[in-house]
């Protein structure tokens, strides 16, 4: 039930993702340029390019309608929500019943669908490119995503994401290896998701490998910093929902002060290995041809759903 | 005090009266769109209110004098019945007041007789759904088929809607002779009546034989592969209006005979049953998303969707016989609530979208996909209100078709307990496959509106479209309300579908234990999903987003021609068509497609690029019937050789015989 210190952690960590994402995103990139013999921006590069958008005149094309100036909104208030269900430091969640794993994928799944369609309003090639390319990704990535989450589900008997968490945490270091499978399935997946190398690549306008920022290219101003915003978000939520699943020791259970304070360099230094390690594989992996996206996901796809038959056959 | 099943028989009544009237003014527009459709709009309502009010109740049935002289018309209204009559009160009540503004002069048939035929179509729908005996179902059942057969072929100058119609009522009769040959075996000796039928013991040989029966008559009407070729015909052919009711109702009643005869009429499941229909439904559903993503005609899409989302409920079902047949009645419970939700569902989301392309049909007399776009500015009412039928047909929270997937992944989650191992095997593929399937539909559904409404205009006709009339309006919002409604209230439908489940299993789900906001159907700790807290988060986020832009910095904007990387020479065929979007899909599935190309060399003068995409499946399985058919005609041709002589000869060898034989 509802409680006031679950409520005022609740909102804690909804404030802590939504002003810690962009430090993330600035990690890795930071990580990137180190490994590339680069000096790099350093980490709180992104906030500055928030501030710069945010402060720009928006400028919208012509024939642009109004579901393309609501689109920024609605992607933010999916990715807080999504925030919100995701347990980052503790499991006391008031707002987790609201919505299960599914409930989670569904939402990427709107936030997918919406950013397609605005990227198809204004009517450009590079527009209806992106959107057919996000969709393309979107449609292998997302039932591998909710396969990873039925892995743990299985395990745990639930599909409750605090439940999941508060099981896997109690489970004193046994490895299970339908989730080994899984987790190679999920850093497949988180990749391609949120438009990293192989699968995209942020740090692009080169027109012809580009999915993400296609999309968002009629964007300016308040509107883009939005969709930067909520980029970096989403690359804080599934980093968040990795560590959920696969490293969940150090969440505090329950809502009491002390234990959400330990939980929070413990949030930090899983979070900063973690960005050190999708950077690791950024560098030492290449853009592929969009064709074989789908072999890759295909791939993720495959390894989630043998997982799974691992769990059976095991029973574990 | 009337009961409701009189009550139904009155607005069954009334149906035929609006129809009949109709008939006597055939062109009288202003009579049939401005009286006779709203009445039948508000019979529809009634219709479902009685419906409704039965639902708790008690199963009541009428003899009805018609019909053969030992077997007079049983019917019978019980939860089942009721629940598919809610169903169709409510959605046709939409259609109906959409099609008073929809029918007009010059599209073929006269309004007066469409206004016959529509109503003899859900008159007979809401009877097949109350019949109970085998004769006064098949009656029914057949009329349901000539009517819609009229009204698919209402723009008969056209051959190929002439063709589709044929299609269209040969696969239905041969789908009837299976229900039929089904009916004959459920009877055993005693009459025709389905409480006879309840109360024969059949051997499991032939109860296996009556429910392959049944799958086959019932699978050809629900559009189940490979019996699916009619529908991607059918429902372009039929003006939109009566495609709506098709998809949304009556591939529903297909849906309810199986059901009625798998869970009320046999009494035994087994499990592999549950199986079989588990794997056509998962083929049904797969084939129906993948075709439908490479349409390029709206209707035909919508057309295809349909086959996927009845693949969606096949699997549903299939899950609930094997279930049943374990003895797991909570799970059976919980894959019903799945089915029946998502037929509801289906109902609503898909008769929105018909009729949004029919609204649009109306205004650019364009059905291809590629000459559309940008309509979202000419039709801003058709446009907002098809979007939230696109995100409830993509199955994405919190509206309503995310509802209905999540109970049936959660159906899914829970059958590891199974005892057959090999099945259990079964479950987590057939589970990533229907996740695979659920992405493909938002593909689907992301394609189908933004070439249809966004972008820029794709032919300069577009230009002149108008925005869909009062009534189409009402039509649209009384829909996409029950888009909204069924995926913000999950708790109240389940309690509607609760009753249901417990005449068929005798067992029912009990949506909530946490209040009427939380659906947490096995268990709080199981699974919860609360719509309506989701999507006041999205909106106060959204809003306390929007005000502290405002607040902190500004609103400042300026209009400008598209940027798209500084090319200034783009034009509207440079945004992806309906093919060009399809074409991912396209390559990744290609095994499905069997496909012909003719491109241009870089040297030709006119280029020309063609490609034709086309189901496997009439080659491989029709073609050969058609031909097989021919041969044995061509043979039974050689008796005829139309000289009197020859034919005296055969009745005299015939008699020959018959002497040798019965002496």
């Amino acid at each position: 039930m509802i409680s006031w210190p679950g409520l005022i952690a609740q909102l804690t960590e909804i404030l802590l993702a939504i002003l810690l994402a962009p430090v993330l995103l600035g990690w890795v990139n930071q990580c990137r340029a180190w490994m590339q013999n680069k000096s790099g921006p350093g980490i709180l590069q992104p906030y500055r390019t928030l501030r710069k958008l945010f402060a720009k005149e928006a400028v919208l094309a012509h024939n642009a309608s109004p579901l393309f100036r609501a689109m920024p909104y609605a992607l933010f208030a999916c990715m807080c929500l999504a925030a919100a269900i995701v347990p980052i430091l503790g499991t006391d969640l008031p707002f987790s019943p609201a919505a299960d794993a599914i409930a989670l994928v569904g939402i990427f799944a709107l936030a997918r669908v919406f950013i397609s369609l605005a990227a198809m309003d204004i009517g450009t090639a590079f527009g209806s490119l992106g959107a057919r390319r996000e969709m393309m990704v979107g449609f292998l990535a997302e039932p591998a995503l909710l396969m990873v989450l039925f892995n743990a589900s299985l395990i745990s008997h639930s599909t409750s994401l605090t439940t999941i968490v508060e099981h896997l945490a109690h489970v004193e270091f046994v490895i299970y290896p339908s989730l080994a499978f899984a987790g190679i399935a999920f850093t497949m997946v988180s990749l391609a998701e949120n438009a990293r190398i192989p699968v995209d690549n942020p740090s692009t306008h080169l027109e012809l490998t580009m999915i993400h920022e296609a999309m968002v290219l009629e964007y300016s101003g308040r509107h883009l910093a939005l969709i930067e915003w909520s980029a970096a978000l989403k690359l804080f939520v599934y980093s968040c929902i990795g560590i959920a699943l696969f490293f969940p020791f150090g969440i505090a259970e329950g809502g009491d002060a002390a234990g959400l304070l330990l939980a929070l360099p413990a949030l930090a230094a899983k979070l900063a290995i973690g960005g050190f390690v999708m950077a690791l594989i950024e560098m030492i992996s290449a853009k592929m041809r969009i064709f074989r996206a789908p072999e890759y996901l295909g791939t993720a796809f495959l390894l989630a759903v043998l997982a799974m038959l691992i769990h059976l056959l095991l029973g574990s | 005090m009337p009961g409701a099943l009189q009550l139904i028989l009155g607005v069954i009544l009334a149906w035929l009266a609006l129809g009949l009237a109709g008939v006597f003014y055939p062109r009288n527009l202003y009579l049939v769109s401005r009286v006779l459709f709203p009445a039948g709009a508000l019979g529809a309502l009634a219709l479902a209110a009685a419906a409704l009010s039965a639902l708790g109740g008690v199963t009541q049935s009428v003899v009805l004098p018609l019909g053969l002289p030992e077997l007079p018309f049983h019917l019978r209204l019980d939860a089942l019945s009721a629940f598919f009559l809610l169903l169709l009160g409510t959605v046709t009540a939409g259609i109906s007041v959409f099609a008073a503004g929809y029918f007009r002069q010059g599209e073929g048939t006269a309004p007066g007789l469409q206004c016959l035929y529509y109503h003899v179509f859900i008159a007979s729908m809401a009877l097949v759904l109350l019949a109970d005996d085998a004769y006064a179902f098949m009656v029914f059942w057949e009329t349901m088929a000539l009517s819609s057969y009229f009204l698919v072929t209402s723009d008969h100058a056209k051959a190929e809607i002439r063709r589709a119609g044929f299609l269209y009522i040969l696969i239905a009769h041969i789908g009837a002779i299976g229900i039929l040959l089904c009916f004959g075996l459920l009877h055993g000796t005693g009459d025709y009546t389905f409480d006879t039928m309840r109360a024969v013991q059949l051997a499991p040989l032939w109860a296996t034989i009556a429910f392959a029966l049944a799958l086959f008559g019932f699978g050809a009407k629900a559009g189940m592969l490979p019996l699916h070729v009619w529908l991607p015909e059918a429902h372009p052919a039929a003006p939109s209006p009566v495609s709506a009711l098709m998809s949304a109702v009556m591939l529903k009643t297909a849906i309810y005979g199986l059901l009625r005869v798998l869970f009320d009429l046999l009494h035994t499941q087994v499990w592999w049953w549950g199986v079989v229909i588990l794997v056509l439904g998962l083929a049904t559903a797969l084939y129906g998303v993948v075709f439908s993503a490479v349409q390029t005609d709206m209707k035909r899409l919508l057309a295809y969707s349909s086959i996927e989302n009845i693949g969606f409920i096949l699997i549903g079902v299939g899950l609930t016989v094997t279930f049943q047949a374990y003895g797991m009645r909570a799970l059976a419970a919980l894959a019903l609530t799945a089915t029946l939700y998502h037929c509801i569902n289906h109902a609503y989301f898909k008769s929105l979208l018909f009729l949004a392309t029919g609204s649009v049909l109306h205004a650019t007399h364009e059905r291809a996909l590629g000459k559309l776009g940008g309509l979202i500015h000419r039709m801003p009412w058709v446009a907002w209100l098809a979007l939230i039928g696109t995100l409830a047909i993509a199955g994405l929270p919190p509206l309503n078709g995310f509802v209905s997937e999540w109970l049936l992944l959660q159906a899914f989650l829970f059958t590891p307990n199974l005892p057959q191992p090999y099945l259990n095997m079964l479950i987590p593929v057939a589970a990533a496959a229907v996740a695979l399937a659920a992405a493909l539909a938002g593909y689907v559904m992301v394609k189908f509106y933004g070439v249809v409404f966004l972008g820029q205009p794709r032919e300069p006709s577009l230009a002149t479209a108008r925005d869909a009339g009062i009534w189409e309006r009402i039509g649209l919002v009384w829909l996409a309300g029950g888009c909204l409604g069924l995926g913000l209230a999950p708790v109240w439908v389940i309690g509607v579908i609760d009753s249901v489940s417990g005449q068929l299993l005798g067992k029912t789900l009990g949506a909530s234990a946490t209040g009427w906001m939380f659906l947490t159907p096995i268990s709080p700790d199981r699974a919860s999903y609360a719509p309506l807290l989701f999507l006041l988060v999205i909106l106060g986020v959204w809003a306390l987003t929007w005000l502290a832009v405002r607040r902190f910095y500004h609103g400042q904007m300026h209009r400008a021609p598209p940027w798209d990387c500084g090319f200034e020479a783009q034009t509207a065929r440079m945004q992806d068509t309906a093919e060009g979007f399809g074409q991912p899909i396209r390559q990744v599935f290609e095994p499905f497609f069997r496909m012909q190309r003719e491109l241009p060399t870089p040297l030709d003068a006119k280029p020309r690029y063609r490609v034709s995409v086309e189901d496997h499946l009439w080659y491989w399985l029709y073609l050969p019937i058609v031909k097989f058919t021919q041969t044995i005609s061509r043979v039974v041709t050689l008796l005829q050789r139309g000289r009197i002589s020859v034919y005296l000869t055969y009745s005299f060898v015939t008699l020959l015989v018959l002497l040798l034989f019965v002496r």
